[in-house]
């Protein structure tokens, strides 16, 4: 597999904390809480899927509903090719980390990504290497979410766990990290730990 | 010095955890890591805390359980779950070791050990402590004035030694209620001191336990005694020969009292037995005056009443008095040993072999009431005691030698020790003078409260098996610093072969596993000090030739 192929869209909103694509298929975005990277290798930034949507393009049309007649939902885009034009999936990534020179920092990046950026989704190998530390926690539970920031990580640390050979052993070592930073708060810790639990 | 890396550390010792607060008084606070379970930390167990410039040697005191928010508690987690159970424990619930730091260790291992004056920083890391903290603190196994008597609780594989040298510099108690295995302890240490060569021990030995062989219930079987162990570096008096011979005693000679070597300070001392009359006092002096050395004997002859009103008259005492003494101390006519004259004086065969060096024990035989016992300890002792002072005294002036250091062990101590008659005895004295004579006690007992204060006081090394009476804890740790944390340590010992040691002989209270008392405790018996003068014993042979 090339790195064309880990590629699904392009930046077209950007800030210092979170950054929209537009994915160049309909449906195309990663799942939530992939970690997906833009930008320059030696400027990379890398975010989480945060929060996906899909939308008509033109928003003074409304959709309307086709498929009375059909028995597959596909064969409503089959009928009508030109549907595939007038929507759009973007997806919106929360800021967890930036590289710097040959380090990997789990900060806010200097500059935010450039709008067109390409935006890659991370290979395993390389969604590994990222979560070995577990900084990018706390900048996740920090910020305001599209969708709950507990189900965000809960979908992170499944598929960081689901890379790796022992995902037990990861699951227990950021649940702890999880328990440090939700100390004071123990019911909300038990949900959280519950979701990540339920990844097997 | 201090390092953050797990298993970094010679041996790769566990981390326990980190400081997280306490003072010099009241001792430190360790926060456990997650990953080390709470049951395995006991108290008695020995840590190590890094500081930045000096490593602490600290005593487990209690073990406690904490959570960062009472909403833990209130809210409790699923603790079913074995995944929540095990992220969440350690982190927001957790456990916090409380330890009393003991001593500071030095970086040169040949440097002594230091009492503690600061207190590490906070989050200093915390360790198992090893076998060379341990030999730091306690001294090495194999140097010659120590003597391992056990292992640290829960550290079966590391020995504790105590310094036998300092021991028996001072007059030392063995504490503990019935059936925690006293005896097994005092005679470990009387094996550790005639090993040591440092001093001889005569013991007083009530229930015949510790010359030639003693019984262990526990196990079943029997184990050797002294003499067994020691050849004839340890000579077996007896006062029931019968008893001796048929109990398969290898003893040396038959101890008898003549009647003639009773002062009246003995038979004061057992007032309470005798059931003294409160003129028997008056009564005896004047006999004393009248009839010379042999008065008791021709006292107790008088069995006709005539003659006792007789002699009533004549001292121009009441008849009731005269009569009253006569029935008191006819109960001395019981005791077998006792004699209107003795042919060889016990004493003086004793002190002839404790002048070579040699120890002695003294076994009572089916005489084993505390009548007999209390008069024989303390008639012994005391001509024993008058010797030694003399041969003191003459060395100081600068004739002959100085005597060989002498542990005279006597069990139910409370007896002759206790607030109302310590000022009478030998052993009150013994105990006071501390080692100015050469003269040490080794008292053993179960009730500790009921010792003079002043006589506690003195005892320099005190080991305590299990007590559970109130006065008892309390009358132990007179004195000792940081005695509410030890007293909660004593109050949880193990009734069988866990003891506390205090004082003198140890660096810092130190909760004690007891050694077992078997073959290989025998075999690691090999003397340290050159055989008793006098030539005639080939100590090597008598120690393990009879195997």
């Amino acid at each position: 597999m090339t790195e064309l192929d880990f590629r699904v869209g392009e930046v077209i909103e950007t800030s210092t904390s979170r950054f929209v694509a537009h994915c160049y298929d309909l449906h195309g975005a990663p799942a939530l809480g992939s970690l997906v990277r833009t930008g320059a290798p030696d400027r990379a930034v890398f975010g989480l899927v945060a929060g996906v949507s899909t939308t008509g393009i033109d928003p003074g049309r409304r959709p309307v509903a086709r498929g009375r007649q059909e028995t597959d939902p596909a064969e409503i885009f089959k009928k009508n090719p030109q549907l595939t034009r007038l929507f759009r999936t973007e997806f919106e990534a929360i800021i967890v980390g930036h590289a710097d020179g040959g380090t990997i920092r789990q900060a806010l990046p200097p500059t935010p990504p450039r709008v067109h950026d390409f935006v890659y989704l991370c290979r395993p190998d390389e969604a590994v290497r990222f979560t070995e530390r577990l900084d990018f926690l706390a900048l996740v539970l920090e910020q305001p979410a599209p969708a709950p920031a507990d189900e965000l990580i809960a979908a992170a640390v499944r598929q960081a766990a689901g890379h790796r050979p022992h995902p037990d052993e990861f699951l227990v070592r950021a649940g702890r990290e999880l328990a440090r930073l939700l100390a004071l708060d123990p019911v909300r810790l038990q949900l959280l730990l519950r979701r990540l639990k339920h990844a097997d | 010095m201090r390092t953050d890396g797990r298993g970094s550390w010679p041996g790769g010792r566990r981390r326990l955890g980190r400081v997280i607060g306490g003072s010099v008084s009241g001792g430190l606070e360790i926060r456990l890591d997650a990953d080390v379970p709470v049951e395995e930390m006991s108290i008695g167990r020995f840590v190590t805390v890094e500081g930045d410039r000096r490593r602490f040697l600290c005593l487990v005191t209690d073990v406690k359980l904490r959570s960062v928010s009472d909403r833990v508690a209130t809210v409790p987690p699923d603790y079913e779950d074995p995944f929540i159970a095990r992220v969440m424990g350690g982190i927001t619930t957790y456990g916090v070791l409380q330890v009393l730091p003991t001593l500071t260790l030095p970086e040169n291992p040949d440097d002594p050990p230091e009492p503690v004056k600061t207190v590490p920083g906070h989050f200093s890391p915390a360790y198992d402590a090893t076998p060379e903290d341990l030999k730091a603190a306690y001294g090495d196994e194999g140097k010659t004035d120590n003597f391992r008597v056990g292992s640290p609780l829960e550290m079966p594989d590391i020995p504790l030694c105590i310094n036998i040298r300092r021991l028996v510099e001072r007059s030392n108690g063995v504490f503990g209620k019935s059936g925690t295995g006293k005896s097994f302890l005092t005679r470990l240490l009387l094996l550790g001191i005639i090993r040591s060569g440092l001093a001889s021990v005569l013991v007083f030995d009530m229930h015949n336990e510790y010359g030639w062989k003693a019984e262990d219930k526990e196990r079943g079987i029997e184990v050797k005694g002294l003499r067994q162990l020691y050849g004839s570096s340890v000579v077996v008096f007896t006062l029931d020969e019968e008893s001796s011979r048929r109990r398969g005693v290898t003893y040396d000679s038959v101890v008898e009292i003549g009647y003639n070597e009773l002062e009246i300070d003995d038979l004061l001392l057992l007032a309470e037995p005798l059931n003294l009359s409160s003129r028997a006092p008056d009564l005896m002096a004047v006999l004393e005056r009248e009839y010379g050395r042999d008065w008791l004997a021709w006292f107790l002859s008088l069995e006709d009443p005539q003659e006792r009103e007789q002699l009533a008259k004549n001292l121009g005492f009441g008849m009731n008095v005269v009569n009253a003494l006569y029935q008191s101390l006819s109960r001395l006519k019981q005791l077998s040993f006792l004699k209107p004259r003795a042919d060889t004086r016990a004493v003086d065969l004793m002190l002839s072999y404790l002048k070579t060096g040699r120890s002695v024990v003294l076994e009572f035989g089916r005489t084993n009431d505390l009548l007999a016992y209390m008069l024989v300890a303390n008639v012994l002792t005391r001509r024993i005691h008058r010797h030694y002072v003399e041969a003191k005294e003459r060395f100081l002036g600068g004739v002959g030698e100085d005597p060989k250091p002498l542990v005279v062990v006597i069990e139910e101590a409370h007896k002759f020790l206790s607030p109302a008659v310590a000022h009478h005895t030998i052993f009150g004295t013994i105990a006071r003078e501390m080692r100015k004579y050469n003269v040490t006690l080794l008292v053993v007992d179960q009730r500790p409260s009921g010792i003079d204060d002043e006589v506690m006081s003195q005892l320099g090394t005190r080991i305590v098996c299990s007590l559970d009476n109130e006065k008892d804890l309390e009358s132990v740790l007179t004195g000792v610093v940081g005695r509410s944390e030890l007293r909660n340590l004593l109050a949880r010992l193990d009734t069988r072969q866990q003891a506390l040691v205090l004082g003198h002989a140890v660096p810092i209270p130190t909760p004690v596993r007891v050694r077992d008392y078997d073959e290989h405790l025998y075999r690691s018996l090999k003397p340290r000090a050159s055989a008793p003068e006098g030539g005639t014993i080939d100590l090597e042979k008598d120690l393990f030739g009879e195997w």
